[in-house]
């Protein structure tokens, strides 16, 4: 187990050295690609950290990334603050809306933090929207920074290999191994004295802290940055569809989600723009129904059957 | 006395899409994101006759209950029944029912963009007429009358008939249901359908007098989740409660605050129901 895990870890070292030589080779559509993969790569391996062992199918991506992009935006355009101090507050309100909601919801059955993640970003838009409306006034707000395109793939692909060190950790601890307990039943974690709520909720706010992280980061990406669009609905669930294609139980599973998804996301969006959401819809019933592993666990079931035969 | 009026009007139009919801999550244990998306389609069905040989939507809606029985029915069947046969325990068959749902509602979104991509916009009944001293929209009214007609009738049936009574006791235990002789499968389904006729039947109201367009199904779903959560889940008459307390605050702050904290309100209301009464208004603790 310890010389497996070390493997692992040596081989995301080998993979995240690769791909940081990705923008020396590539520039313009291609490189804007990659970064797009890199900002998903980031949030999916993100969201499997909490949502890997508990099974609870988290929406909140949308919020917190929202979190991050706005708060950058306002601090940059109406307080003139700089981009490094915003990219390091939004995290810090992002875990505290997390421990909030965890608070909330964490301790009751999943179906509630499912539905109340669900609404999030629309509601935050909503109040974010009203808040500027009626007491900052309308206007748009400015994100101007000196980054490339292949700085913020850089510093994407430093938060991507971050979050899956940090993952790594935690599943050496005490608080990983109490969530593998829960996720194989959350009453037996109970009788054996494990906190269960305050382990889903830590995970939780580690889960928001990067994914707004992510959003403060890919700001500069947009420069002109609005409400309705940074609180989008439509990343939450990119993002669970992702992970799940790839497989959620391992922390790299994601990744192998990530790549065809935007690839065939990308030819999608460019020669039928109005059959996205469409697509979105038949992955998730594929997913349901012919992949509920995820193609990692297809494809370790067929290795084990070629064992068996 | 403006807001009161207004907002019992709308609680008693959203009364019936979550009691739709509640006979799909409360019976048949399917927690049905799609449900908005049903909703938007009864829109659609009303926008279309409508505009195309102007047929009145409370016509419209004797086609449209029928047909969402049907298409809800072969739903179940089809998509949703495999999922419960090859759960292997409740948690699992709610995330995988959750995911097909949304898979569904995704895939809805995209048929009903394709074929009309714009807000469904028509007039209908939208006479001022005045109740209690206070001017309201004819078809709101309307609306919620029927809406109600609808709900005494689902309550009465349930309540009072042999089919209803066993569609109640699938509602609380499904294996003792079992036991005395239910066929749960065939009464789940029915409940789904059923479910989905109803939800249907309100889009179809409900677009007489708010504007929807294709993607605004979650905004439904979400709401109709919240009341139910606040009813009671299996309880019709929590949901009826619910619905109208959500029209009124609803209507309260939208009137007195800002239109677009609606769905902020509806989230306040949800969290403090989560924080001091997870049961529901009238559910029993550990129910």
């Amino acid at each position: 187990m310890t010389a497996k895990g070390w493997k692992d870890l040596v081989l995301i070292g080998v993979l995240v050295l690769a791909a940081a030589f990705v923008p020396l080779v590539t520039d313009g559509y291609w490189l804007s690609i990659a970064v797009t993969a890199m900002m998903y790569i980031a949030l999916t391996t993100a969201w499997t950290l909490f949502s890997g062992p508990t099974h609870y199918i988290s929406l909140a991506t949308g919020a917190f990334f929202g979190v991050g992009g706005y708060l950058v935006a306002t601090g940059m355009s109406d307080h003139d603050l700089p981009f490094w101090l915003m990219a390091a507050i939004a995290p810090v309100v992002s875990v505290v809306l997390a421990a909030l909601i965890g608070a909330a919801t964490l301790r009751l059955s999943g179906i509630y933090f499912v539905i109340f993640t669900l609404g999030l970003a629309e509601m935050i838009r909503g109040l974010v929207s009203w808040v500027q409306n009626n007491f900052l006034g309308s206007r748009g707000l400015y994100v101007l920074t000196d980054f490339t395109e292949a700085h913020i793939y850089w510093m994407l692909l430093a938060i991507a290999a971050t979050v899956y060190v940090i993952g790594w950790l935690i599943d050496r601890s005490r608080l990983g191994f109490a969530m593998k307990i829960i996720g194989n039943d959350e009453g037996v974690a109970k009788h054996l004295g494990i906190d269960t709520a305050r382990a889903k909720v830590l995970l939780f706010m580690v889960t928001g802290f990067f994914s707004t992280l992510v959003g403060a980061i890919v700001a500069p990406r947009y420069s002109y940055i609005e409400p309705n669009q940074v609180f989008s609905p439509e990343l939450s669930f990119m993002v669970v569809i992702m992970a799940l294609l790839g497989g959620t139980q391992k922390l790299w599973g994601p990744i192998i989600g990530v790549i065809p998804f935007i690839l065939i996301w990308e030819t999608i969006t460019a020669s039928f723009p109005n059959a996205t959401t469409l697509y979105l819809g038949l992955c998730f019933l594929a997913i349901v129904y012919f992949l509920p592993n995820g193609v990692v666990g297809l494809v370790q079931k067929i290795i084990a059957k070629g064992r068996s035969a | 006395m403006d807001i009161l009026i207004s907002g019992l009007l709308l609680g008693g139009t959203y009364a019936l899409v979550a009691m739709g919801l509640n006979l799909q999550y409360g019976v048949a244990r399917i927690m049905n994101l799609a449900n908005g998306e049903t909703l938007v389609l009864g829109a659609l069905a009303a926008f279309l006759a409508f505009t195309a040989i102007s047929l009145s939507p409370l016509v419209t809606m004797l086609v449209v209950a029928p047909l969402s029985f049907a298409a809800n029915w072969v739903a179940y069947r089809l998509l949703l029944r495999p999922l419960v046969k090859r759960a292997k325990s409740p948690g699992q068959l709610e995330v995988d029912s959750i995911l097909a749902t949304f898979g569904i509602s995704f895939a809805l979104v995209g048929l009903m963009v394709s074929i009309h991509g714009e807000y469904y916009t028509y007039s209908f009944l939208a006479r001022p007429i005045e109740i209690l001293g206070t001017t309201v929209a004819e078809n709101r009214l309307v609306a919620a009358l029927v809406a109600a007609g609808i709900g005494a009738a689902l309550v009465g049936w349930l309540n009072f008939t042999r089919t209803g009574t066993a569609v109640r006791a699938v509602s609380v235990d499904r294996q003792a249901a079992q036991l005395v002789g239910i066929n749960v499968a065939r009464v789940s389904a029915l409940a789904f359908a059923l479910g989905g006729a109803v939800t249907a039947t309100g889009g179809t109201l409900i677009s007489t007098f708010i504007t929807l367009d294709g993607s605004m199904g979650v905004i439904f779903t979400m709401k109709a989740l919240i009341i139910v959560i606040m009813g009671g889940v299996g309880d019709l008459r929590g949901s009826i409660i619910a619905a109208i307390v959500l029209g009124l605050v609803e209507t309260a702050v939208a009137s007195l605050i800002d239109p677009g904290l609606t769905l902020v309100s509806a989230y306040v209301i949800f969290l403090g129901i989560l924080l001091f009464r997870p049961q529901g208004l009238f559910g029993k603790r550990n129910a």
